[in-house]
């Protein structure tokens, strides 16, 4: 796979078409029965922006995400993208990659595309998207010959077809071998940085939060315990100084030291 | 060679059976040679008998199959997406069950005599029930993740249904379908033996009267024959169908 990195200004026709969207949270709160998940949550979220989101397994991260993507409805408080309730701007893509397993490669991505345009245009822009993930000559295969970092990047790909305003990954990359991982991080950070979409990304490895992020959160208690930007040029290496020394800051938060 | 060898065991049965009876070691009235039940086939298929009985019982059997595995399915789809729809009416439909339907066979001629309405009838009860299971239970296991990715896309009901939960149950539908093909030559088998004016199974008691036994020995055969032809349609479209899956994948 060979990743070129544009410059965030590059192409100004495709940043218009597929902008990013603002996200702002006023008093968020989700409760499971008696339990509190998100206590109050308020968050401004720039369009455009490359947020990630960290924090302890169970402190409510996949939560808040469903919430943003608006597969769920929050117990109280308000979640608005531009001003509007979210829509069909909106991607959340899961953990696995949930691709029908009887449909082709690019079948699936078509899934994307909702009910836009004839048969011949939706199979052409669905091999166009592929391509921008690497795969464009596997349209006409069965997922389940594919492998998990391929299987992912299809659902990359789904998700871009919709030209998404704003990208939601949960925990993405959480199953993928340590080499297709910083693969698929190159990746979705150019995906970004040609298509202007605000992205939201939840992981529980923090040294992925800080390769790919502006800002990092970290979930604590149902609130936002930590909010740090991350100033380090783009493409980013992995194993950069500056890079170790916020890692650092942020496990030492989780991990109270 | 691999391909020969599961044959070599069947071939050998029938070269003793021959010879058994060539040598006057079974009675042709218990047994009559294959050759014999050969020559009672050609003279069958000659007749234009044969077809006749055959087309007649294939016929019952696909009419009951239709509208035994159509309600069924119909049932397995309905209860399998509302749960109302489950909780009114699955308990009946699992007392029924427990009822064998071969049971009903003095009662069904009692209401439909021995015309075709009663053989359709008992096809169609016997079919229906491992369609419905089935169809229940495979839409009832369509995953719950790919249906919440289908409404995040903005797929209608519609689209979800057709996209996601038949695709999804398909695998267990085609276990009931097979099931189904095997019950349906079952309940032909016994409904056309005890009672009946035209098919196999009248073919096979007429013979029977007429101490026919090779022609007996043959319409055994036929059924055989059918059945496995049913199976082997039944596994081509399961293998066409679920090529998606690498359980049924080629190679
Ligand atoms: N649908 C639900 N019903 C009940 N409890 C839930 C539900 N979803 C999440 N939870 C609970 O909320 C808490 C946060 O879950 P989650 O957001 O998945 O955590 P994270 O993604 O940070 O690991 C957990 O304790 C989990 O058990
Ligand atoms: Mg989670």
């Amino acid at each position: 796979m060979t990743v070129t990195v544009l410059d965030r200004t590059g192409s100004p026709e495709m940043r218009i078409s597929t902008r990013g969207a603002a996200v702002r949270l006023r008093g968020v709160t989700q409760r499971f029965g008696a339990k509190t998940v998100l206590a109050g949550i308020d968050l401004d979220i720039p369009a455009g922006q490359f947020v990630a989101v960290v924090g302890r397994s169970g402190c409510g991260k996949s939560t808040l995400l469903r919430l943003i993507a608006g597969l769920d409805a929050p117990r109280s408080g308000t979640i608005e993208m531009d001003g509007a309730t979210a829509g069909d701007a909106v991607r959340l893509m899961f953990q696995e990659p949930r691709l029908l397993p009887w449909a082709r490669v690019g079948a699936n991505v078509e899934v994307g595309l909702g009910r836009a345009g004839d048969r011949a245009a939706r199979r052409r822009a669905a091999v166009e998207v592929l391509a921008q993930v690497g795969l464009a000559d596997r349209a006409a295969e069965w997922p389940s010959v594919l492998s998990g970092g391929q299987k992912q990047r299809v659902a990359l790909a789904r998700a871009l077809a919709s030209h998404p305003r704003l990208l939601a990954f949960d925990e993405p990359l959480g199953a993928l071998d340590a080499l297709t991982r910083i693969e698929m991080q190159a990746l979705i950070a150019q995906v970004w940085q040609d298509k202007g979409f605000t992205a939201i990304v939840v992981t529980h490895d923090v040294s992925e939060a800080v390769a790919l992020a502006d800002r990092i959160l970290v979930l604590e208690a149902g609130v936002v315990a930590m909010d740090l930007a991350v100033d380090l040029p783009r493409p980013r290496r992995h194993g950069d100084a500056a890079a170790a020394a916020i890692e650092g800051r942020i496990l030492d938060r989780l991990l109270r030291r | 060679m691999r391909r020969i060898t599961p044959w070599l065991l069947p071939l050998a049965i029938l070269l003793l059976w021959q010879a058994s009876a060539s040598f006057g070691l079974i009675r042709p009235q218990i047994l009559p040679a294959p050759t014999e039940v050969g020559a009672a086939a050609w003279r069958l298929t000659r007749s234009g008998e044969l077809w006749t009985n055959v087309e007649v019982s294939a016929w019952r059997a696909l009419l009951g199959f239709a509208i035994g595995g159509g309600i069924g399915f119909a049932f397995g789809l309905l209860n399998g997406l509302s749960r109302r729809a489950e909780v009114v009416t699955d308990t009946t439909l699992q007392m029924v069950r427990n009822i064998p339907h071969l049971a009903l066979i003095p009662l069904v001629i009692l209401w439909f005599g021995i015309d075709e309405t009663a053989k359709i009838f008992l096809v169609a009860l016997g079919v229906f029930f491992p369609i419905y299971v089935n169809t229940l239970h495979g839409v009832r296991s369509v995953d719950r993740q790919l249906l919440e990715m289908g409404r995040a896309y903005g797929m209608s009901d519609r689209a979800l249904l057709w996209r996601i939960v038949l695709p999804g149950a398909l695998p267990a539908i085609f276990v009931g379908l097979r099931y189904g093909l095997g019950i349906m030559w079952l309940t032909l088998i016994v409904a056309e033996t005890i009672s009946a004016s035209s098919g196999i199974g009248f073919m096979a008691m007429n013979a029977r009267e007429f101490m026919l036994v090779d022609v007996v020995v043959f319409s055994i055969l036929v059924y055989a024959a059918l059945g496995k032809l049913a199976d082997t349609v039944a596994r081509a479209l399961e293998r066409i169908c679920l090529a998606w899956n690498p359980v049924y994948a080629k190679g």
